[in-house]
């Protein structure tokens, strides 16, 4: 990015100041190397959102913000309903509610040495995955419509985990307001047999080993040690959430100049919140939210079963559980007042501080947690939401590291093979199906994700409570 | 940068696919000497984000149809058609066909069911965008049909 265009703000802040269309600024975090790293098109798209009507305080990008379609991914925008805001298909982005979970194993390396490789076996096995990988579940009327009401509530009533795994999933693990009628039957049939599926490109399951601490406190409270060992996925709403999205932004583009929306691109397609097309995408988002929630219920399911199958008696319990492609409605205090928002966060994590309304109970002294996922062989990070963050992004930060190459350039960068012969020489076990993708998804394919969650620190959006290093880790 | 593929020439055909760089996704982009052929190559590079197309038998047809009110729009749902077709039918397509009237589609798709063991799937498209969509006549006599698919 072209840093002559932004004003500096701060070390760790820069500005491009209103101009033209823009109703606010547009706030990009991060240190000068990343900014300059964020493609031309970031600055862009942040200042198209910018323009947008109802938008409130400024556009922001994360440190990890990259290229995406409208809105840049690495995006948070908020909208007042009450000053003509829109919601926005393409600001949520295809893999509604795309997210990280991570399990507590309670469980050190020693204690699965030398079962690795029969454990990476076992995960590959029962965890679905990859093209054209089918659930165990087939799921019809009426019982789609139930898990789309009911989200991660309704898998653990279907048999899925437990009761208590809820108060540690944002929501509870079932957004309100869903409404399963505004999904098309395409949708539906789309996700019918692609229930408990990891999906493809940059998802996975992953055992992970605390590998540093940075807040002793707030680790212990996480229930995180020092090479303690956890389970972490990265997954979202599968096919059900992806034509959700393609049938929204059709309708949205095709309803613009109804609306009388100017748009500098399509892909900004956007309806008012008060409007019948924004209420309807609103209910089919959040339905498309319990379905990633479900999800990823059923998979730590299937986690867990593995386990124990290795380790009688072994109990895996939730850490937290964070969306990263959502639009949803939160009270945030603007000018003295608390003021009902639409904050959309495009490949952003939400990042509650301490003793926030919406926290549960036993994160209230600490923040929330705000899991933070690596690429293939890099490793991820948690961290803690921070009071500053709201007025710095409406409590938001980072969601990962960010794509820096694309992938058909880094298929002829990497050769997939070679490149689990060396993370395995590093003591990292891969399980894939398809040696390109590897390759695509190679390292070097992504920012350096330590340096992005610093920049968060710095930036106070969330700061670091522990940095996870792979082990075992099963591709999507 | 770009890969291209040039398929065998019909005639004076000018039919070829290629992907072209996006930092987060793939972007594709089918070239023929009209709209219809330019429409049919594209999803051949559809395909070949997923798969190479060489290694699709194309056994089997399936019909499909779609409308919009304009070229562009009507090249997006192809697409999705597509990218519908693949993840609820579990197959896999090669050869494409397609006729273009009064903003509608008709178009024909042949493959066969997806074989993990002999296709080695890579990574599966969630949808077509508006990023880069497009429909153009470019060098004389040649239509481009390109789009970035979200993966």
């Amino acid at each position: 990015m072209d840093l002559s265009r932004l004003r500096k703000l701060s070390e760790i802040s820069w500005e491009i100041p209103p101009q033209g269309t823009m109703r606010v600024p547009a706030v990009f975090y991060g240190n000068q190397a990343l900014i300059q790293q964020m493609d031309q098109k970031v600055a862009e798209q942040a200042a198209n959102v910018a323009s947008l009507p109802g938008i409130v305080r400024a556009a922001y990008a994360m440190p990890d913000a990259h290229w995406g379609y409208g809105f840049p991914i690495g995006g948070v925008a908020a909208f007042d309903p009450e000053q003509g805001g829109v919601v926005s298909a393409g600001g949520v982005g295809f893999d509604i509610s795309c997210g990280v979970r991570t399990l507590l194993t309670g469980m050190a390396r020693a204690a699965i040495a030398g079962y690795e490789e029969k454990l990476a076996e076992a995960l590959g096995r029962e965890i679905p995955a990859g093209v054209g990988a089918h659930g165990k579940i087939r799921l019809a009327e009426p019982e789609m419509a139930s898990m789309l009401r009911g989200g991660a509530r309704w898998a653990v009533e279907s048999g899925f985990g437990e009761a208590e795994d809820l108060d540690r999933i944002e929501e509870q693990g079932c957004m309100s307001a869903a409404d399963p009628t505004a999904v098309s039957r395409e949708a539906k049939v789309r996700q019918r047999d692609e229930m408990g599926t990891l999906g493809s490109g940059n998802h996975y399951a992953e055992v992970q080993e605390v590998a540093q601490i940075y807040q002793p406190e707030i680790a212990q409270a996480f229930g995180l040690e020092p090479g303690g060992l956890v389970v972490s996925l990265h997954c979202g709403s599968r096919g059900l959430g992806h034509q959700i999205g393609t049938d929204y932004l059709r309708e949205m583009v095709s309803a613009a100049d109804s609306f009388g929306l100017r748009l500098p691109e399509r892909e900004l397609a956007s309806a008012p919140l008060s409007s019948e097309l924004g209420r309807r995408y609103l209910g089919a988002m959040r339905a498309g939210i319990n379905c990633a929630l479900a999800n990823r219920q059923i998979l730590t399911h299937r986690i867990r079963k593995v386990f124990q199958g290795f380790f009688p008696g072994s109990r895996l319990t939730l850490l937290y559980d964070v969306s990263h492609n959502t639009c949803k409605e939160e009270l945030h205090p603007i000018e003295g007042r608390s003021v009902r928002l639409f904050v959309h966060r495009k490949g952003a994590t939400r990042a509650l501080g301490p003793s926030h309304h919406e926290l549960p109970p036993c994160f209230a002294p600490w923040g929330q947690p705000v899991l933070i996922g690596g690429s293939m062989g890099t490793c991820s990070y948690i961290l803690a939401g921070q009071t500053e963050s709201e007025e710095r992004a409406f409590s938001s930060a980072v969601h990962g590291a960010g794509r820096q190459m694309s992938r058909n350039q880094a298929a002829r960068t990497w050769e997939g093979r070679e490149l689990v012969r060396q993370l395995g020489r590093r003591g990292i076990l891969i399980r894939a199906r398809s040696p390109r993708e590897v390759a695509e998804e190679a390292p070097g394919a992504y920012k350096d994700v330590s340096a992005v969650v610093e920049a968060a620190e710095a930036a106070g959006l969330a700061r670091r409570v522990a940095r996870l290093d792979p082990w075992i880790c099963v591709k999507g | 940068m770009v890969e291209s593929k040039v398929l065998p020439q019909r005639g004076r055909s000018i039919a070829r696919w290629e992907h072209f760089s996006h930092v987060a996704d793939v972007g594709i982009r089918g070239i023929g000497s009209s709209p219809e052929e330019a429409f049919a190559q594209i999803t051949v590079a559809l395909t070949a984000v997923i798969t190479d197309p060489s290694l699709v038998e194309p056994r089997e047809p399936i019909r499909l149809s779609c409308a919009a009110p304009f070229m562009e729009l009507l090249l997006f749902d192809w697409l999705n058609a597509l990218v519908f077709a693949m993840a609820t039918r579990r197959m896999i397509f090669s050869r494409f066909s397609v006729r273009l009237r009064d903003h509608r589609l008709e178009g024909e798709a042949w493959g066969e069911p997806l074989d993990l063991a002999r296709h080695q799937p890579d990574v599966e498209v969630k949808g077509a965008t508006y990023t880069e969509l497009r429909l153009f006549p470019d060098a004389p006599g040649e239509w481009v049909a390109q789009c970035v698919v979200d993966v």
